[in-house]
């Protein structure tokens, strides 16, 4: 299962909890699980939150592969200018 | 996820990549001949104009468009009921997530007026000085509301509330009554109370930084036309023109598919033209008269009303052992967000403690709005201020400890393993190989004169990737035309085609590269996040690659052997080995003069949502000489030492290095908004509002290191934003070090230094210098 840490806000919509094991694919299967448990914490899922798998940020994907073993990160999206 | 490609390694022999070739687009640029926003012309046009709120916060009672409307020479007017109600949510913007309801009270006010220069109504005519007339004649009536322009003074209870349904998000139980704090953003990493107790000294400040405008040279400017059919095209000068083709779309009530964007020639955008001011009133000005409509701001107007970067209140609270080893690092900040919620305060605490390793961190931030215009992205949105504070404080703690300042930075230095404070893992990033040049420098070794000092400085910025469209096409000749969508701002196009051409094994000269249209590529997001180069020249590479392969598949065609059995290599299309045959290699040109009869033309297409953007990191040294009798601040040297993964056109890299430097120094030392108590901007020009002229700055010296992002063909990290990080850390820390007095607002402008000066002598200061 692939650990997984909630960065900043998003704890105010699990309950408080920021660190959990996930056993999830991809970030679609991730987000889905995550909003099945965390029914509040869905809709702030898909609004603006950027994936970290490894070490590597996602942003707007869903699509990315997580490995068993992944350490993933949830954290705001990062627009540029 | 795209598929990752081969990466070409740092060693290769590489013919184009990483040498100084002209840009294309140069001499049209140079000769005057290049067509940026205001250039555009159509017969027929119209002029349009903006009509702008005089007071920072108003109600509007009512709008009589009738005098404006019976002026002959009158042909449209639009107000904010032309424009759809939006719900105010987060929706999707092509890549982007954004709140419609806000963008739309951006463009035009409704009910209320939010800040001194907010559109009330837009006039098109047939020429300005009709239409500044008919501005004159919209009678606007308003009841006056207080107005509250400074941060913390918008935070305190009984501050003006700029939206009676404002509440705070990010707190829990969420508040009852409604306030001007948007949103509270935590992060929290390790054990604060634990990382202080073992702390042996304690260092603890408050820093203020004023907003800054981007100050892009060329004003924002459109030109806008809808045919009978309804089908709409759009001139503009923008940093993305898909996006502006889905905020239009979005807030005419129009498909996405009636509006073609061509992107004109850009001069600056720096973040502030990744938003739509104009280009919406010129569609709906434009569909109400059946006429060219074209629409420019003035100087004045692009102060007033388009965003600036926030200003900023950062606490900041750093532990350290003895030896300089942070313990635990502690920030809270307040953002101003402008008239409507969305500063960039949760990038300023994900980016404040990125470049050092520690175990224990807070930071706290506070979105904030205030009777000014709504702030958009300005290069590294939300880093610069919070990292300068950190910065600063850094410095004083290497003065305290008596520690090098640089060996004060390599010690707790974010490097490839660390996690950082805002949650991932840091691949390989070069944030120790620039402190090491910056100690071998020359700059670094130089002696000072009297009354100078020197800084350093350290910054982070994340970059992105996003989606992403080339299109690359093999003429009958053989030359290339090259089809990109992200807008080439600062020497894209030269970039793309010196990959293109290293890539194909064709000279650079043979590719001729071009920014489309929306009609032209599928989606691509913005240039921004310093990403067009990392984005566009991955899809380049893939799209080239494509083109190569169907090479080898036409040359096995003719050849009459299996296409594996063919390879490409340095441009040629050859045998893979001796069982392949013993035929003669052909080069592009060969295979190009053939792909008619061979299946037909040869293109590559390339649609990726590109992942992968790796951070980049920086340092900069700077000495600053301070006359004591002005407190007038000289730069006189500057070095930009940064990582850029692999330097695709080592030229253009330093332009952006030198260029976030040049902009760092007017944010340090003179840049500022001066609002009057009536709310309104007292220096809405470049008289009033000092950007440095070349006068003001020496040659900014740069030194590029190269620590490869694998996750780009080419090692690639965007480089545009991260220099104007550090600037205002390493300037602050020149000057306090010059002086003996540390400095805690931004801008460091002569009276506020003459001020600090004398305030530190009256108070007997020890460590004062002058």
């Amino acid at each position: 299962m692939a650990s997984v840490t909630l960065v900043g806000n998003l704890k105010l919509y699990t309950g408080g909890v920021t660190d959990l094991e996930v056993e999830a694919e991809n970030i679609r299967q991730l987000f889905a699980k995550l909003g099945e448990q965390f029914p509040e914490l869905k809709e702030h899922l898909n609004e603006s939150c950027a994936v970290a798998i490894d070490g590597e940020i996602f942003q707007e994907t869903i699509i990315a592969k997580i490995k068993p073993n992944s350490s993933v990160q949830l954290l705001p999206a990062i627009p540029g200018g | 996820m795209q598929e990752k490609v081969g990466n070409v390694p740092m060693d290769a022999d590489l013919k184009w990549v990483g040498t100084r070739q002209i840009r294309p687009d140069g001499m049209d640029k140079v000769t005057g001949k290049a067509r940026f926003g205001a250039d555009y012309n159509l017969s027929g046009q119209l002029v349009g104009s903006v009509l702008r709120a005089p007071h920072a916060h108003a109600r509007i009672k009512s709008i009589d468009i009738s005098a404006a409307e019976a002026l002959d020479g009158v042909k449209a007017i639009v107000t904010g009921t032309d424009f759809p109600e939006q719900e105010s949510k987060m929706s999707p913007a092509g890549e982007m997530m954004v709140n419609y309801n806000h963008i739309r009270t951006t463009v035009m006010a409704t009910d209320k007026v939010l800040f001194e220069g907010h559109p009330v109504a837009a006039v098109a005519a047939t020429n300005q000085t009709i239409a500044k007339k008919a501005l004159k004649l919209i009678k606007v009536e308003y009841e006056v509301l207080p107005h509250v322009i400074d941060v913390l003074e918008a935070m305190k209870p009984d501050a003006p509330v700029l939206h009676a349904d404002l509440i705070t998000a990010g707190v829990s139980p969420a508040p009852t009554k409604a306030s001007n704090v948007a949103n509270r953003i935590e992060l929290n990493k390790g054990d604060m109370e634990k990382g202080f107790a073992e702390a042996d000294q304690i260092f603890e400040r408050s820093f203020d930084t004023a907003p800054v405008h981007q100050a892009y040279i060329e004003p924002h400017a459109c030109l806008a036309v809808v045919n009978q059919d309804n089908q709409a095209e759009l001139w503009v000068s923008t940093q993305g023109h898909w996006v502006v083709r889905a905020h239009c779309a979005r807030l005419l009530g129009w498909e996405t598919s009636q509006i073609k964007v061509v992107c004109a020639e850009i001069g600056g955008g720096f973040g502030g033209k990744t938003v739509v001011y104009l280009e919406p009133l010129a569609l709906r000005l434009a569909e109400k008269s059946r006429r060219p409509v074209k629409m420019t701001m003035s100087r004045e107007e692009v102060f007033r009303a388009s965003g600036p970067a926030p200003g900023t209140h950062v606490k900041v609270k750093i532990g350290v052992k003895n030896n300089g080893k942070m313990t635990a690092c502690f920030t809270e900040m307040m953002y101003q967000a402008g008239a409507l919620p969305g500063s960039p305060v949760s990038q300023g605490c994900m980016a404040a403690y990125a470049p050092y390793d520690v175990e224990n961190v807070q930071a706290i931030g506070h979105d904030v709005v205030s009777n000014r215009p709504k702030v958009a992205a300005y290069r590294a949105p939300g880093a610069p201020m919070s990292e300068y504070a950190v910065e600063s404080v850094v410095d004083e703690i290497a003065l305290k400890l008596n520690i090098d300042p640089i060996e004060l930075r390599l010690m707790n230095a974010a490097k490839e393993g660390t996690q950082s404070a805002h949650g991932p893992k840091f691949g390989p990033i070069g944030l120790i190989e620039t402190l090491e040049a910056a100690k071998n420098s020359d700059h670094w070794k130089a002696p000072l004169g009297p009354n100078q000092g020197r800084g350093i400085a350290s910054g982070f910025w994340y970059n992105i990737g996003g989606q992403t469209t080339v299109s690359v096409v093999l003429n009958e000749d053989g030359s290339v035309n090259l089809t990109a969508g992200t807008p080439d701002i600062g020497g894209l196009r030269a970039s793309l085609a010196m990959m293109a051409a290293e890539e194909l094994g064709v000279e650079y000269n043979a590719i001729q590269p071009v920014i489309g249209d929306t009609q032209q590529l599928g989606f691509n997001f913005l240039t921004g996040g310093s990403r067009s180069c990392f984005s566009s020249g991955m899809a380049t590479v893939e799209a080239c690659r494509e083109i190569a392969q169907e090479a080898c598949k036409r040359a096995a065609l003719i050849w009459e052997i299996p296409e594996d059995a063919v390879m490409f290599e340095d441009g040629m299309v050859r045998p893979a080995g001796d069982n392949a045959g013993a035929h003669e290699p052909m080069n592009l040109r060969d295979i190009a003069a053939i792909a008619g009869k061979t299946g037909g033309p040869i293109v590559g297409n390339c649609s990726i949502n590109a992942q992968g953007a790796a951070p980049s990191l920086g340092t900069h040294l700077v000495d600053v000489e301070v006359d004591p009798e002005t407190g007038k601040v000289d730069v006189k040297r500057y070095t930009v030492i940064q990582d850029a993964g692999r330097a695709i056109h080592p030229g253009y890299v330093e332009g952006q290095f030198q260029g976030g430097a040049a902009q760092g120094i007017g944010w340090a030392l003179n840049e500022e908004y001066i609002y009057n108590d009536k709310g309104a901007l007292d220096n809405a020009s470049f008289l009033d509002y000092r950007v440095p002229v070349a006068s003001d700055l020496p040659m900014i010296d740069t030194i590029i290191v190269e620590v490869p992002n694998p996750n780009h063909p080419y090692g690639v990290r965007g480089v545009g934003e991260t220099p104007i990080v550090p600037p205002m850390g390493a300037i602050s820390n020149a000057v306090s070090r010059a002086t003996g007095v540390r400095f805690e607002s931004l801008p460091m402008s002569p009276p506020k230094i003459r001020h600090a000066i004398d305030a530190a002598r009256a108070a007997g200061s020890t460590d004062l210098k002058m």
